[in-house]
């Protein structure tokens, strides 16, 4: 048989997931000069992973790179299969039976956990939740915010704790022309909160938001930044971070900090970023009441600085809590798991079982490297995984007739399965576009699977 | 808003930048790139990626660099692509040594 990768043996080539590390692998497979045919598999009959229902909605500048995984799709060499769990549906052993390899882009889809007493009461929700149903992911439709009390806490300082505090802070003006499920835009126009706590484990020189989802907070039409200057001591350690020439970014945000410590607050609501505090209990009487918090300090070398708690705590008083300090991977049958780091263990993307390296398995994006950058470090990422791939070319797999997507749509026509392709998206996307017109909204989510799969009848 | 590409970038050419933007935004001739405002999401994925500090977001370009939005709006209308890493051009480690980073 001729050479795999040429005109007519091309290379079969499985992608888990539709967010940006999918269509990134994609590209760079398609780019290659390898002959090659992708079936690209996603659990939602949607495409885009988080770019779709993690960016937030008052970013559509951001969202704007689906436009750019739109153009990829059209490549002869892609091929959509929606609403198809791998794992469930089909499993891992089929996926390799039918292609010559598979790459996991399938994200870090739950969330780490703090490990403190009260983390699960009532009133205490995690950031995943909360962006998925502000964004109308169907796993998160129906979960209900109780948004009655004054007083809100979100643990972490990242850009997912931004948006969720700026969510929070905004006026139902401010969102109701972007793509916000309009459950969310409901229930948020009734929310009485009035204090955002923002707390940082570390200091106001390490935290880890950009300037650019700072820098908002300076501009909401009804809710005032706020920093108590005392919060905004430095250490000589952070001083030196501070001063080195290649850190420009952590500086550009302290003096953000330092412009808001500076402001005089005139609005209602306020948010209130609070530094070098680490929760160690949520408690209440049957649901969130308060938020017990304890004083940290740090130690260590510059840029390596650790925080420590001291032993000295103080409450808050809070009815509703949300814990935004990362993401972590889902283990997936047939595909060996770290489970400390929440990634598909990896060398350069190859796949590793026991130290060494199994051959014909991949990842890329979150599930590779841990739920860490934004959507363009995906792309230099999955260029990496997809050159690992195309240097075991003679080691893969290459077995009896690969069937490639006659094989997939055999076996999930056998169980029942209804898969959807790429027009079957346009389909859903333009009817998305075209309720959101009505609204002002630049697209209406369809929020439940049935409803999406109703709409191709 | 939009996010340029200023004169550290120049007889440098680190093309770590290119590797990261999401939407193949950056365009290049034979000194340095320039970022095509049409086509750029303001991701700032590029931002920390250059070891000169050579990209900025418009509220942020100092005022002696203001020309540079016209001057990256324009030559990225004439020029091709820049999709992929590219060989620093030479002499460019000893550019960046003289910027000091
Ligand atoms: C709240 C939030 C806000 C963010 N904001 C920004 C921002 O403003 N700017 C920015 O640049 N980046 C932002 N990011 C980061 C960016 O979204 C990620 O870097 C990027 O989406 C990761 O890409 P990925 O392809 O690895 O994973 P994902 O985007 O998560 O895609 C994974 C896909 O795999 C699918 N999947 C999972 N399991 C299976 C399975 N078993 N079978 C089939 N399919 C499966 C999922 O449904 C999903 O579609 C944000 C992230 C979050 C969480
Ligand atoms: S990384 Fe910086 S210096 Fe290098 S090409 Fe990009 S902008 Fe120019
Ligand atoms: S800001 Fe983002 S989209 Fe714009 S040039 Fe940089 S990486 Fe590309």
């Amino acid at each position: 048989m001729s050479r795999l990768g040429s005109p007519d043996n091309p290379l079969l080539v499985a992608v888990v997931g539709s967010g940006p590390s999918g269509f990134y692998a994609t590209e760079a497979l398609i780019k290659s000069g390898v002959k090659t045919r992708i079936n690209m598999f996603e659990r939602l009959p949607v495409p885009y992973g988080l770019v779709r229902s993690g960016v937030a909605p008052d970013h559509p500048k951001l969202k704007q790179a689906i436009k750019v995984y739109a153009k990829i799709a059209e490549a002869k060499e892609y091929n959509y299969l929606g609403n198809v769990t791998v794992g469930t549906a089909i499993s891992v052993e089929e996926l390799r039976t039918t292609h010559h390899a598979v790459i996991f882009t399938c994200g870090a889809e739950t969330d780490r956990r703090l490990g403190i007493p009260g983390e699960d009461l009532p009133g205490s929700y995690t950031a995943t939740e909360f962006v998925g149903w502000y964004n109308g992911h169907p796993d998160y439709r129906n979960r209900k915010f109780d948004l009655s009390h004054e007083t809100a806490v979100i643990i972490g300082q990242g850009n997912v704790a931004a948006d969720v505090s700026r969510i929070l802070a905004k006026t139902v003006d401010e969102l109701k022309h972007t793509d916000i499920a309009g459950h969310a835009l409901e229930a948020l126009a009734t929310s009485k909160i009035k204090n955002i706590h923002v707390i940082g484990r570390r200091g106001p020189a390490q935290a880890k938001f950009t300037s650019k989802e700072l820098k908002e907070f300076g501009g909401l039409a009804d809710c005032d930044p706020v920093i108590d200057k005392n919060e905004l001591a430095l250490n000589p350690e952070s001083e030196v971070e501070l001063a080195d020439k290649t850190n420009a970014g952590n500086k550009k945000i302290y003096e953000l900090f330092s412009g808001f410590a500076d402001r005089e607050a005139t609005t209602d609501r306020k948010c209130i970023f609070t530094f070098l505090k680490s929760p160690k209990e949520v408690s209440g009487n049957g649901r969130v009441e308060s938020v017990l918090l304890e004083k940290n300090t740090l130690s260590g070398e510059p840029f390596r600085q650790s925080a420590r708690g001291g032993g000295d705590t103080f409450s808050i008083d809070a009815g509703i809590v949300f814990r935004s300090i990362g993401y972590h991977g889902i283990a997936m049958p047939g595909v060996p798991f770290d489970e400390a780091r929440g990634v598909f263990a990896n060398v350069k993307g190859r796949v590793v079982k026991d130290g060494e390296v199994d051959p014909g398995l991949y990842a890329a994006g979150w599930i590779k490297r841990g739920p860490t950058g934004i959507i363009g470090t995906n792309r230099a990422d999955s260029v990496e995984t997809v050159k690992s791939l195309l240097e075991d070319l003679d080691k893969l797999d290459t077995g009896e007739d690969k069937p490639g997507a006659a094989g997939c749509y055999e076996i999930l026509d056998r169980r029942n399965i209804r898969h959807v392709n790429f027009s079957d998206w346009k389909k859903i996307d333009a009817c998305e576009v075209e309720r959101g017109q009505a609204a002002g909204k630049p697209r209406e989510k369809y929020t439940s699977v049935p409803e999406m799969l109703a709409l191709l009848d | 808003m939009t996010t340029i590409v200023t004169d550290n970038c120049k007889d440098c050419r680190y093309t770590d930048c290119v590797t990261v933007c999401p939407v193949e935004c950056f365009h290049y001739d034979e000194q340095m790139l320039y970022i095509d405002p049409e086509v750029c999401i303001d991701c700032s994925a590029c931002l920390p990626e250059c070891p000169v500090q050579a990209i900025y977001e418009e509220d942020d370009l100092p005022e002696d660099k203001y020309e540079w939005i016209e001057i990256n709006a324009q030559k990225s209308r004439e020029l091709p692509v820049c999709a992929d890493t590219m060989e620093p051009l030479p002499g460019a480690d000893e550019k960046k040594a003289a910027l000091g980073f």
